[in-house]
């Protein structure tokens, strides 16, 4: 018998897999305690938050941003909510208006918090309001319909779409587009980038809206996970060339085992 | 043609005067979309959620649902800044549970199974071109090395299967969304109109 009763034995590759990304985090963190310290190349997109928000303040329009219609449990929707953190801060420093209408209630009330925390740390409470971060509905097209309505209404010069998207994600570009506002997008719903590559003024692709919070803060752990997942991705490739060589000069095949 | 269907058309045209400008026919559209969705939300939340999980089984006698009743009721403590950190606790629950739910369904579905289909005999051009658009496309989305030198050709051969999933992606996508236009004009000039028989 090959297979525990509390482990399965087609879990057993998800464990192996999760074991070397906690020793990858690990590492990192060890390193990070000995003093190391990390950096990733330039984004572009990331690096035009703080010049959309500039221009913003400039011209005395909001900045709007949207989470699309991602559930908190979303790992684009965490990071999304990393990146908001730093908007909210710098949109609080400079005294320009945040909106970010929402499609989830319970990413509204973590949003909610993340941009009161943000105003507080950039020693202006009283940039949050509460009446600028809330949820509409879940219905996708409602929200849609909702999210664009206010964006005509608003004419923003900054609009950023950071999360997870779907049919809305051309609508709401479109829109942003027609209101002249310089756009930067970063999803990892790979069918709706191409639609943000054409609307947008800068577009992150897929994993670099994970790397968008670190390059934006600056925070070593971010910036080290970061790291650790490069060192994973070497890992990968590896593994695809062993196994791509053994199942091409031996009868071995690895795929079958994951 | 039924009361249903007239306002169906009617609330079409409205939604599509977007195109023109933002105006209070839309403005009407969106605020009853918005409205009517919310409210057919919440019904679905009570009659699918908070009935069969919560109160059927308490009920029954399940008294366990005690605990998640007491974490939905925390959460509605946002209503009043005194009672607002309690709202954290469900908050940060929700947050790791789903994260720590969806790491492991993650591994197995975007990289086991993709590395699985990806070792295959390099023994056609097809499989050789898939292993090398995986390799470089990862080699571009590395972060702690500038795309310089024979790593930034790699990362360019990336860029370059990037774009072409791309292309493909919104020629297909656009196509779907020409076809819902189809079905919307189809609406306008049949049911709403009688132009097409």
């Amino acid at each position: 018998m090959n297979t525990l009763i509390w482990l399965p034995a087609e879990k057993i590759p998800v464990l192996i897999a999760f074991l070397c990304v906690a020793a990858a985090l690990l590492g990192v963190f060890l390193l990070k305690r000995k003093g190391k310290s990390f950096k990733i190349r330039a984004l572009p997109g990331a690096s035009a938050i703080e010049e959309a928000i500039g221009r913003a303040t400039e011209m005395g329009k909001p900045v709007f941003f949207t989470s699309g219609t991602g559930e908190i449990d979303r790992m684009a929707t965490l990071a999304a909510l990393s990146v908001l953190g730093e908007v909210a801060y710098k949109t609080a420093q400079y005294g320009t208006p945040l909106f970010y209408p929402n499609n989830d209630p319970v990413v509204a009330t973590v949003a909610q918090e993340v941009v009161s925390e943000a105003a507080s740390k950039a020693g202006h409470p009283e940039a949050y309001k509460p009446e600028n971060v809330f949820f509409v509905t879940k219905s996708q097209f409602g929200y849609t319909a909702h999210a664009s309505g206010l964006m005509e209404r608003l004419k923003p010069a900054a609009t950023l779409y950071f999360g997870t998207f779907e049919g809305e994600s051309l609508i709401l570009a479109e829109t942003g587009f027609a209101q002249g506002a310089i756009q930067i997008a970063a999803t990892d719903s790979t069918i709706q980038l191409a639609f943000f590559l054409v609307a947008c003024d800068y577009t992150l692709i897929g994993e670099e809206l994970f790397a968008a919070g670190g390059s934006l803060s600056g925070d070593q752990e971010v910036l080290g996970s970061i790291v650790a997942q490069d060192w994973l991705k070497a890992a990968v490739i590896l593994l695809l060339l062993v196994g791509a060589i053994l199942a091409t000069f031996t009868t071995f095949n690895l795929a079958s085992r994951l | 043609m039924t009361a249903g269907n007239f306002a169906a058309a009617i609330l079409t045209l409205a939604i599509f005067s977007f195109l023109y400008r933002e105006n209070p026919f839309f403005r009407l559209a969106e605020h009853l979309l918005v409205g009517l969705s919310a409210g057919y939300f919440t019904v679905i939340a009570v009659q699918g959620t908070l009935v069969p999980k919560v109160l059927e089984p308490l009920q029954a006698g399940d008294w366990w649902v005690v605990v998640p009743f007491i974490l939905i009721i925390l959460i509605l403590g946002r209503l009043t800044e005194k009672t607002r950190p309690a709202s954290r606790i469900p908050l940060a629950l929700i947050i790791g549970a789903g994260a720590g739910v969806a790491v492991p369904a993650l591994l197995q579905a975007r990289i086991l199974v993709q590395l699985s289909a990806t070792m295959k005999p390099l023994n056609s051009a097809a499989n050789i071109f898939i292993l090398v658009g995986v390799i470089t496309t990862l080699v571009y989305f590395f972060f702690s090395r500038e795309h310089k030198g024979w790593w930034g050709k790699l990362a360019t051969i990336g860029t370059w299967y990037l774009m072409i999933f791309f292309g493909a992606t919104f020629g297909n996508t656009v196509m779907s969304r020409i076809s819902l236009l189809i079905g919307r004009l189809e609406f306008l000039f049949g049911d709403f109109l009688g132009l097409i028989k």
